[in-house]
């Protein structure tokens, strides 16, 4: 046990760190442009604002939530006090609301749109790829190709090219938002149903998306396994093919979720975009009528949650990895 | 040297996303020599039409009219003209009196123009009573008759123009429905390959434009980014310690912080005016070097105590030199690698930036990011107006793949266990 409460303590503090860094950029990142944050925010936002009440209501707000006129790090405190108890001040565009919560709709929506899509496109995409690795032959000679197309391909392209052909050239699903526009939410079996045949496309795009990467990657690394010795001493041992891939897609897999680990900020980000085609109603779509709207704290708010998610994920990811490889253990305790 | 190349050239992958690529390269080098206008000049007005014009050959009408015309029989003429006129709306009215009028439905096609109108004409009476039917919709049918026989008609049209003195039209031509032009013989002609965009822009001139801006800037972003990497990578492998630790410090940061995140964040502070093409390609390149600076350390790592650098060490030989000569041309084909998947990703940044609404300032340069971001802004997809997003999209992913083929390409070439 020693070795894996090292292994967890140690990426528990990487945790930390990295979040704390985190922070740090989207804290410090505007603030580093030239010229009074707060002013260039109201000026900004009073181009587009009839609102005066609004916009001195925000100015005040924002002088308190950021206080632009105490130094820095005083400033540093008052906003990680302020987000701590999840006080992310008022959204500019869509003033009276808080930021807060406009965000904890859309930060659901999120993860369970994401979640499973970047799971689903893993898995299946390494299955696909020990399967080109063991096959190979037309198979692969036919997977490849599509593979390096689909993981080239922009989540937004193929979300619109799905949008086109499914939504509105065929008229089988709906084309935008999460449920139907005629629906309020409650937990009937209509808006479950109507969530479902809205979920089906960007779930689709992000799942083809990721399948051609992961694809790819698992049929390289399967590859190394089929010539590794292990694999030619079973062959030897005639132990069944089928026994063989399993060994083979365990040990070939274990770099692959490290892989994961490192990508998934990436996928986040593409799945993000991909959100705004279908109009869905996550944080990609919040974050997009936050910058037509100008809305600066939604962004920093939104940039802040993204990368927090990322980081848990990737944070679960390596706890998992340490349960999975029992090399990391070994490693640890020396 | 010559050896290695020839070697990549015999890998398939690595030729058809090299084609396809020089393919793309060269277009956007050549077409902008012979067809010299404004790329993001606004060719269409919006009327009626709106400013989506669709693809095709747009021929000027007044022109025509004063080139001399050429007389064509063609048999099949008249009944394209008709079924052109006749929208499925009339169609559908036509079907709905005649079967009102008694006419038994299965003998009415309203796909075949010719046979439909040919029932029209033997049954239709203004003067019917049709039990039922309210008074407008008689008059509906009556007018219906009359652009029918418009249609029917074999007569020309008369062209007049206005007297300048008196104001009266004068009969100045006529144009029979046998006339022909010669669309080479017309002076305006102007063929709209991908039809224009929101904004009344030629669409083919400016993807190719955009093209050109969009590779600018993953090249521009690819090589700061690579080069950033290497130099870390070279740094911390080689000199090791404290600098290692810095370096993979902010690289690990880095890789599990979402670039998107901190491109976002970046765009937003530097603000509209100052986003140009080269600010955002610098942007993305300074945030992109993370996996590059990873790889080339992983390597140097692997290479430092290698005999031969060793040797170097003992005779002598400044640090750069070993750089140079016992190190770089051993990762050298690892960094050509990642250069090259620096400039996709960088690429497919711009969009992703440019669709949020963060890209380069919109009005002086297209790219190919802003192009999807403004089919997007004006509903383009909904619209039906295929052509102002997916030819982007086309030229995007064909970029992405031939960059991604070569790159395998070159992977087979020097891993060989991955070759088939």
């Amino acid at each position: 046990m020693k070795g894996y409460a090292r292994y967890f303590s140690k990426k528990l503090v990487w945790f930390g760190i990295t979040f704390l860094a985190a922070f740090l950029l989207n804290f410090f990142l505007p603030r580093m442009m030239p010229g009074d944050p707060v002013a260039a925010i109201v000026a900004r936002m009073a181009q587009g604002q009839s609102n005066a009440t609004g916009v001195q209501a925000i100015y005040e707000q924002y002088t308190e939530l950021f206080g632009t006129n105490k130094p820095m790090l005083t400033q540093f405190f008052i906003y990680l006090k302020n987000v701590i108890h999840g006080d992310f001040g008022f959204s500019f565009s869509q003033y009276p609301r808080t930021v807060a919560s406009v965000l904890k709709s859309s930060l659901w929506w999120t993860v369970i749109l994401q979640f499973p899509a970047i799971i689903i496109g893993f898995l299946i995409g390494n299955v696909l790829g020990v399967l080109a690795a063991y096959l190979r032959g037309w198979y692969d000679r036919a997977l490849m190709p599509l593979s390096i197309f689909a993981s080239g391909f922009p989540a937004f392209g193929m979300a619109t090219v799905l949008l086109v052909i499914f939504g509105i050239t065929l008229n089988w699903l709906p084309t935008s938002g999460g449920y139907g526009f005629d629906m309020i939410p409650s937990l009937s079996w209509a808006f479950f149903w109507s969530v479902i045949v809205h979920y089906m496309l960007p779930f689709l795009s992000i799942v083809l998306i990721a399948i051609g990467g992961w694809a790819i990657g698992m049929r390289s690394m399967s590859i190394y396994e089929l010539n590794s010795d292990y694999v030619k001493y079973s062959r030897f041992m005639g132990i069944k093919d089928s026994k063989i891939i399993q060994y083979v897609f365990r040990n070939a897999m274990l770099p692959q979720v490290t892989g994961l680990a490192l990508a998934i900020g990436t996928m986040v980000g593409g799945a993000l975009v991909a959100e705004i085609i279908f109009s869905y109603p996550g944080l990609g779509t919040t974050l997009l009528s936050a910058i037509r709207g100008q809305d600066y704290p939604m962004i920093s708010a939104v940039t802040l949650i993204i990368t927090m998610m990322v980081l848990i994920a990737t944070f679960a990811l390596e706890i998992l990895y340490g349960f999975i490889d029992p090399r990391i253990k070994a490693t640890q305790s020396d | 040297m010559k050896n290695t190349l020839k070697q990549v050239f015999h890998s398939g992958k690595f030729v058809v996303g090299f084609v396809i690529f020089s393919l793309i390269v060269l277009t956007v080098i050549i077409f902008p020599l012979i067809i010299k206008t404004d790329p993001l000049g606004i060719i269409s007005q919006g009327s009626t039409q709106g400013s989506f014009l669709p693809p095709g050959i747009y021929v000027n009408v007044y022109d025509s009219i004063g080139v001399a015309p050429y007389t064509l029989m063609l048999d099949d003429a008249a009944t394209k003209r008709i079924a052109s006129k006749l929208s499925p709306d009339d169609r559908i009215a036509i079907k709905e009196w005649l079967v009102k009028a008694g006419i038994p439905e299965n003998q009415i096609d309203t796909t075949d123009t010719k046979s439909l109108l040919d029932l029209w004409e033997r049954n239709y009476d203004p003067k019917k009573q049709i039990p039922g039917m309210t008074f407008a919709k008689t008059r509906f049918y009556q007018r219906l008759n009359t652009s029918v026989q418009g249609v029917l008609s074999t007569e020309g049209v008369i062209l007049a123009t206005k007297n300048a003195q008196t104001g009266a039209l004068e009969q100045t031509g006529t144009v029979k429905q046998t006339d022909y032009v010669n669309a080479s013989e017309v002076p305006n002609v102007r063929l709209l390959l991908l039809g224009t965009d929101n904004f009344g822009r030629d669409v083919t001139a400016e993807l190719v434009s955009a093209t050109g801006t969009s590779l600018l800037i993953g090249i521009v972003a690819g090589l700061i980014a690579t080069t950033i990497g290497l130099v870390l990578g070279l740094a911390a492998g080689y000199i090791g310690g404290v600098v290692d630790d810095v370096v993979m410090f902010f690289t690990n940061l880095l890789t599990v912080i979402p670039t998107i995140v901190i491109l976002i964040l970046i765009s937003y502070s530097i603000g509209q005016e100052k986003r140009g093409p080269v600010v955002i390609a610098v942007v993305i390149g300074f945030t992109a070097w993370v996996w590059t600076a990873r790889a080339v350390r992983a390597q140097v790592f692997s290479l430092r105590n290698r005999d031969h650098v060793s040797l170097s060490k003992l005779s002598g030989h400044p640090v750069w030199l070993i750089i140079f000569t016992d190190i770089l041309p051993y990762i050298a084909s690892y960094v050509i690698m990642a250069l090259i998947l620096q400039i996709s990703t960088a690429i497919l940044y711009e969009a992703s930036l440019s669709i949020l609404g963060l890209g380069p300032k919109t009005t002086v340069t297209a790219t190919l990011g802003l192009m999807m971001n403004w089919a997007f802004f004006y509903m383009a997809p909904s619209l039906g107006k295929w052509w102002a997003y997916m030819p982007v999209i086309v030229v995007i992913a064909l970029v992405s793949f031939s960059l991604n083929l070569m790159n395998t390409g070159l992977d087979q070439v020097y891993n060989p266990a991955l070759r088939e």
